[in-house]
């Protein structure tokens, strides 16, 4: 019980489990439809993508204000995914080499800058570097007041548009046939997952949001044929590494959080794909043995019934 | 030496190597294995130091290929399984890895420097610091020597492997009937990668690699279609972008390593822009002479359709071309000029009226 006290009394804990528990429910759902568009690397590219843009908000408002810093990341990861979407179309790079391209120039440039930053002797510029490993501890409850109204935003245009990304994200061409404007719902669901970036940058760091976007996903995908149930089950594994990430690393000392959410989120993606009943690699197993003895047994017309599910 | 030189050799000599592997990964489509790899080596470089019991650097960079080596195999189990695509199951893979590192380096090396930021961005500033010394005698800067063997090893590489690389690279199912081994080739790729990439990201960091092994190689194929050419050419823009990166990072006082990928991206937006091929100028220069020709072969058709019938006078005033056609005022303008400076359409009484080059110029599209 005394967990469930400090989650609720203790400050630093219920900030950090809240900002890690927002990140899991908006990361897992826009992930989810990254995971089935098969972009899955995108949200590494981002990540990456935004740093540039958090120096140069630095350099030009002076303010280490989350909220500028977080946009000026936004506009950055924005930009590098026009680029992406730009050169994949039309040179004959493939995506996987401009993703990247675009990942290490953008971050080379950032680093670049950051280091520049940082030999200015500007006393304000200490803990810009938090971005680059996360700092879930640093997160005080304005922070996760914008997480909270950043993520509301973002799922309330997924619930919106729902039926149109679904479209987009299992059949494009036939959403592009009956007149839905599929560039923009593409740039729209992207700058989404830009949003998500935003949340994750602070708390997990750069490297690590890659598995923030991808995780939820193809975990949620191994229980369910249906995509309404995948983003539910999505955020919910997302919240709940957010939430254990965050009281383990707590709960010891000495462990960094963003790699505790991390490693927690490894573990449920291992545990789908091994045990989930739809797609999980036991189960399957199981069926295909119960399938070749009731062939040995009946000959060859006996169709078990799992095989038709 | 002065401690610039050593920089300057150390950055030419590892773009030189990692840009030797990019052009073949690319080529592959397996760009993002390089990122993957250069993240994951860390538990196994803090494994190797722990069992080192200090720093030591050979130790941790045979733990470091021992974790590259499992990340790719992981990857491959978890694509083979099905379940997830082969871009997500990096994506799974290496984060997990570069988390457990980090834990490893705070729960057992918390008061050992050892920096996640070098890690990253590395240190190849210091470079001119950390000398070989073998058996009390000096021979000069460990990282020249580094990698001065990673580009012997990586051109040995290339020299013994050309043909299979190049075959397996373009038709796997050519080079498995004939009897190479298009696993064993990906096989020794990898690992070559993985030495290249512990090495390189001793030296200079993990993101400086990633960079170095793409981005040239990237730079490269828009340039040319020959292979070998796009081998020289992605050595040559590492090699630039080493110098000329180094000199902006001292310029502004920041970090080579990011001025040296700064400057990567440079080559790769000036390609990208100016490449006579592949370039976007190129490309939009293209559509506009497409467009202009288009509107030129519209005109004569037009003209030619109604040329002597009845409704020839009214179909063929110049006032009538911009509703006939369906352009706008300015653009049957523009296309008017251009039809009368080739010869092709005259002015006559207000009507636009064939030439005998106009009259050719409509067979030539007829029969096309």
């Amino acid at each position: 019980m005394s967990l469930l006290h400090d989650l609720i009394f203790d400050y630093t804990l219920r900030n950090v489990a809240l900002g890690a528990m927002l990140l899991g429910i908006v990361s897992g759902v826009l992930g989810s439809f990254a995971v089935l568009r098969r972009q899955g690397l995108l949200g590494d590219t981002l990540s990456h993508a935004a740093l540039p843009g958090i120096c140069v908000a630095f350099m030009l408002t002076n303010s280490r204000s989350p909220i500028i810093l977080l946009i000026g990341a936004g506009i950055a990861g924005w930009l590098g995914t026009m680029l992406l979407l730009r050169v994949v179309r039309d040179t004959k790079l493939t995506e996987d080499t401009t993703l990247g391209v675009i990942l290490s120039v953008f971050f080379g440039v950032g680093i670049l800058l950051l280091t520049y930053i940082q030999q200015q002797n500007n006393a304000n510029q200490a803990g810009l570097d938090r971005y680059l490993f996360g700092q879930a501890a640093s997160l005080v409850a304005r922070n996760v007041v914008t997480f909270a109204i950043l993520g509301a935003l973002a799922l309330a245009i997924v619930v919106a548009c729902y039926k149109e990304f679904k479209l987009l994200s299992f059949d494009p061409l036939f959403a592009a046939s009956i007149g839905l404007p599929t560039r923009g719902l593409d740039i729209l669901l992207t700058s989404l997952l830009v949003v998500a970036v935003m949340i994750g940058l602070q708390t997990v760091g750069v490297v690590l949001m890659a598995a923030m976007v991808i995780g939820p996903g193809a975990a949620a995908r191994q229980w369910t044929n249906h995509l309404h149930i995948m983003l539910v089950l999505a955020a919910c594994f997302g919240a709940v590494a957010g939430v254990s990430g965050a009281v383990i690393s707590v709960q010891a000392s000495r462990l960094p959080t963003g790699p505790m959410i991390v490693l927690a989120l490894t573990i449920i993606v291992l545990i789908s794909i091994l045990f989930a009943p739809t797609h999980g690699l036991v189960p399957d197993r199981v069926r295909r043995r119960r399938q070749r003895r009731n062939l040995h047994a009946n000959g060859l017309p006996a169709v078990a019934p799992e095989a038709q599910g | 030496m002065t401690s610039g030189t050593v920089i300057l050799l150390t950055g030419v000599l590892c773009a030189m190597a990692c840009a030797l592997l990019g052009t073949f990964l690319i080529l592959r489509r397996m760009a993002m294995m390089t990122d993957a790899i250069s993240h994951a080596i860390l538990p196994g470089l803090v494994a190797g130091y722990w069992l080192a019991n200090s720093p030591n650097l050979l130790v941790g960079a045979l733990g470091a290929t021992g974790a590259a080596i499992l990340t790719v195999s992981l990857v491959e189990a978890l694509q083979r399984t099905r379940r997830i695509e082969g871009g997500e199951a990096m994506g799974i893979v290496f984060p997990a890895m570069f988390a457990l590192g980090t834990v490893l380096v705070s729960r057992f090396f918390a008061n050992v420097h050892l920096d996640t930021d070098a890690i990253l961005y590395g240190n190849i500033e210091f470079s001119f610091f950390d000398h070989l010394v073998i058996g009390g005698r000096d021979l000069g800067p460990q990282s020249l020597w580094i990698m001065g063997t990673l580009l012997v090893i990586n051109l040995g590489f290339l020299f013994l492997f050309y043909k299979e690389l190049k075959l397996t690279t373009f038709d796997p199912g050519l080079a498995a009937t004939i009897g190479f081994s298009p696993v064993l080739v990906h096989y020794v790729l990898m690992l070559v990668l993985s030495i290249t990439t512990v090495g390189a990201f001793t030296a200079v960091g993990a993101i400086l690699v990633v960079a170095l092994v793409i981005v040239p190689a990237a730079t490269a194929y828009l340039l040319t279609e020959r292979l070998i050419e796009m081998i020289a050419y992605s050595a040559m823009v590492g090699a630039l972008s080493a110098v000329s990166g180094y000199w902006l990072a001292i310029w502004i006082d920041g970090s080579v390593s990011g001025g040296i990928v700064t400057m990567t991206g440079v080559s790769f937006a000036l390609a990208l822009l100016f490449s006579p091929s592949q370039g976007l100028v190129a490309k939009a220069r293209q559509n506009r002479l497409n467009r202009q020709r288009f509107a030129l072969d519209m005109l004569l058709m037009h003209l030619s359709t109604h040329e002597r019938t009845e409704e020839e006078a009214s179909e063929s005033a110049v006032g009538h071309i911009s509703a006939a056609l369906h352009w706008t005022p300015e653009a049957t303008t523009r296309t008017l000029r251009r039809a009368i400076d080739r010869d092709l359409v005259i002015r006559y009484d207000g009507n636009l009226v064939l030439t005998s080059q106009g009259r050719e110029a409509v067979k030539g599209l007829l029969e096309r």
